[in-house]
């Protein structure tokens, strides 16, 4: 009876196994070659940056995707789906660290059989799924990580592609918005998380204002860690400083915490905030941040998309489903979705075919495609890289309304180093070729 | 050298799992070599908690195992993976044996605790250190194996999984040498009463001292291999979620035998990847439930299923 009992659950254990085994075999089989065209969408659904950019990104994706499908899109975008084919979307949460990200993004390709992959917001993610989109040879969209070395990593880089700007666009095009409505400022400090992502947006930023404000001095710089919430200390150690900006590249809920504090406190009353990253809080702001306060979308996005037909449609579908007006990262999701249906239907095959991801990356390359933000030119790093301009503005809250002022567009060549050019360079050089309006 | 019936099974499994290797599809080969390469590390932690120690910063040595690996690679010319992993195991020895003389000498949460600063501290030095991209990582490529250079893609997939295989197989039996022989048997009496031990006229802390050296060791093979595997490091590595992801591994296998890490971070590894797939907005609860119904009703980890008749003859 005791052997009977262990032999049982030997058979168990074994069983379990084999059954894990077949149903990834099973998965596979049934998933492939629906019908339908077949996304990754693949986003922050737990963790701190869920709340400011993965949910965004996720419902914007969620409403697109059926709209598409309804064909209620405006011209160009009016045909179903993607090339007439119904789109699938496969939503997977970003969380977890790089290691993880390659082994879903194996799964998406080998085990799920998508036809694209659109996502990241987290640039290690992007740097280690750039080689395996090459590998599985799958055409991949970036849609919102910022680091300039994507494509400076992965020169020869094929399929994968970015519609999202990289962020040194973001800086360069804050010290130009500086420059051209405060040119008397001479204190410039700067807060910046302790990460790959602070420590680039301060490099940029100093380099940019050194050349382009040659009278300004940055009088303090500070880095807290990630996620530290409380930044009494940093913010009396730039108080004394007296700045008269400070720039930060914080996003989310360290953002939201810093602008109160930083407000609380009149830093941000003596001193005028710039938020590379602001426009993603702006419905959460209210009467906690001051008026004046400079924000950035990294891009035209968000409140700084253009009032084009796409633009105000979008617009309006996502504050019909959420009650939202859409930030930041939720335009650049539409963007990205946007360009992978330009490419599936600009790659030259018949109606409600898929095209491969050699077609797509063809019809991807170099191309220049209308979308929410207006037209983005894939004009750098081979074709595989968005340009596009940027915009600061002003935050502004009066009688319970929240509005941008004083909005100051710059011309993608004005902030966008050229072809084969490192920013670090283009920069330190004086931005030689940049075409300012 | 005589092999015992649990050697020559382990053998056995480790060779269907290679000639598998050759007829699975891409992803599986892929999850299965992470969750091998992570069942290394985990191996790490058993040994300690046999011994009463559990150890939430493991991920030390496997982010130093990995960056070893990529910073062979990048900047020091090391391009043979043996060579690297093998330095790797080299730099966790050294490190573990200047912080075991420290850590050896706490027990506990005081052990778990201080083992994990350790992590962090590392972490904390790697987010600063920018020319090793410091949160975004770096790529680990172009790795050769005795100057033969596998295809890219599925050629290089294959040879890392009979690499990890291989590896398990030789840690495996090893380990299982180790907690049969006398010294091994030793370090669960230090679990049960450190105090006795030592009236045996032996060294508790010198015994520790060397599980934890050879416990970082294998740690860090787990992660030079995870490298490899991924092509990429970051320091996320030594974060500790990681390091309580090998913790929960260790609980979810058990203690009971040297191939219930394995099973347990293959189970682990497909829990999860379905769970991401089926609910992607709530899968960390799935793993939730899992553990918690591992405990509840498997408190001895998943190995009890195999093992339970055996032990209660016993008692």
């Amino acid at each position: 009876m005791k052997n009977n009992k262990s032999k049982f659950s030997k058979y168990l254990v074994s069983g379990v196994a084999a059954l894990a085994l077949a149903a990834g075999a099973a998965g596979s089989a049934s998933a492939a070659e629906n019908g339908k065209f077949r996304v990754g969408i693949v986003t922050f659904l737990s963790g701190p940056a869920a709340g400011p950019f993965g949910v965004p990104s996720a419902n914007a994706a969620k409403v697109l995707v059926d709209e598409l499908n309804k064909g209620n899109l405006p011209a160009p975008y009016d045909k179903v789906g993607i090339n007439g084919l119904e789109i699938e979307a496969v939503v997977i949460d970003e969380a977890g660290g790089a290691t993880k990200q390659v082994e879903e993004y194996r799964n998406l390709v080998q085990r799920q059989k998508v036809d694209a992959v659109i996502g990241y917001v987290s640039s290690g993610d992007c740097l280690a799924i750039a080689p395996v989109a090459e590998e599985l040879k799958t055409f991949t969209i970036a849609y919102d990580c910022g680091t300039p070395r994507l494509f400076a990593d992965n020169p020869d880089a094929a399929y994968m592609f970015r519609t999202g700007l990289d962020a040194s666009v973001d800086n360069i095009g804050a010290v130009r918005y500086l420059a051209a409505t405060r040119p008397d400022v001479t204190r410039l400090a700067g807060i910046q998380q302790n990460y790959s992502w602070g420590q680039d947006s301060w490099a940029d930023f100093t380099a940019a204002a050194s050349a382009l404000m040659p009278e300004a001095e940055v009088v303090e710089e500070q880095f807290p860690k990630i996620y530290q919430g409380q930044y009494g200390a940093e913010i009396s150690a730039l108080s004394v400083k007296r700045p008269e900006v400070v720039h930060s590249s914080f996003w989310g809920g360290d953002m939201e915490a810093l602008v109160l504090q930083a407000n609380a406190r009149g830093l941000l009353e003596d001193a005028t905030g710039l938020l590379t990253c602001g426009e993603a809080s702006f419905a959460t702001y209210k009467d906690q941040a001051p008026n004046g306060m400079i924000i950035g979308a990294r891009g035209p996005f968000g409140q700084f998309a253009p009032d084009n037909e796409l633009n105000t449609w979008f617009e309006g579908v996502y504050q019909n489903a959420y009650d939202l007006e859409p930030v930041y990262p939720a335009t650049k999701m539409a963007q990205a979705i946007l360009g992978l249906k330009y490419a599936a239907e600009n790659a030259g095959v018949g109606d409600k075919e898929i095209a491969s991801a050699e077609q797509l990356a063809a019809a991807m390359k170099g191309a220049t495609f209308e979308s929410v933000s207006g037209t983005v030119e894939m004009a750098r790093a081979n074709g595989h890289q968005a340009m596009q301009g940027i915009t600061y503005g002003e935050y502004h809250y009066e009688d319970g309304v929240a509005s941008i002022k004083n909005a100051v567009s710059f011309a993608g060549e004005c902030v966008t180093p050229p072809e084969g050019v490192a920013a670090a360079d283009w920069i330190a050089d004086g931005f030689p070729g940049a075409q300012c309006n | 050298m005589r092999l015992d019936k649990t050697e020559i099974s382990l053998g056995l499994v480790a060779l269907a799992c290679v000639l598998f290797g050759f007829v699975s599809p891409g992803w599986l080969i892929f999850l299965l070599t992470i969750a091998l390469a992570k069942a290394l590390v985990v191996q790490g932690v058993v040994m300690q908690m046999r011994s009463g120690l559990v150890s939430f910063g493991q991920g030390l040595f496997y982010c130093i195992g990995g960056y070893t690996v990529g910073m062979g690679g990048q900047f020091f010319g090391i391009h043979d993976a043996i060579a690297a992993l093998s330095l790797g195991m080299f730099v966790a020895i050294v490190i573990a044996m200047l912080l075991g003389l420290l850590l050896t000498r706490y027990r506990e949460i005081f052990f778990a605790m201080l083992s994990l600063a350790f992590s962090m501290i590392l972490f904390g030095i790697l987010v600063k250190s920018q020319e090793l991209g410091s949160t975004d990582g770096f790529n680990v490529h172009d790795w050769t194996l005795f100057g033969w250079a596998p295809e890219a893609g599925a050629g290089s997939q294959h040879t890392v999984f009979t690499m990890t295989v291989v590896a398990g197989l030789i840690v495996a039996v090893l380990l299982h040498r180790y907690t049969k022989a006398g010294v091994g048997v030793i370090c669960e009496a230090v679990r049960e009463n450190e105090v006795r031990v030592e009236y045996l006229g032996l060294s508790p802390r010198w015994l520790l001292y060397g599980n934890y050296v050879a416990a970082a060791a294998v740690s860090a093979l787990g992660g030079g291999l995870t490298a490899l595997a991924t092509g990429h490091v970051d320091p996320e590595m030594a974060y500790w979620t990681t390091s309580g992801e090998f913790v929960f591994i260790a609980l979810l296998g058990g203690l009971g035998h040297v191939a219930a890490p394995f099973i347990a971070a293959i189970v682990f590894s497909f829990v999860r990847t379905y769970a991401i797939e089926f609910v992607p907005h709530t899968w960390q609860m799935i793993l939730g439930f899992t553990l918690l119904a591992v405990i509840i009703f498997l408190p001895k980890g998943l190995w009890s299923l195999v093992s339970r008749e055996k032990t209660g003859e016993r008692a």
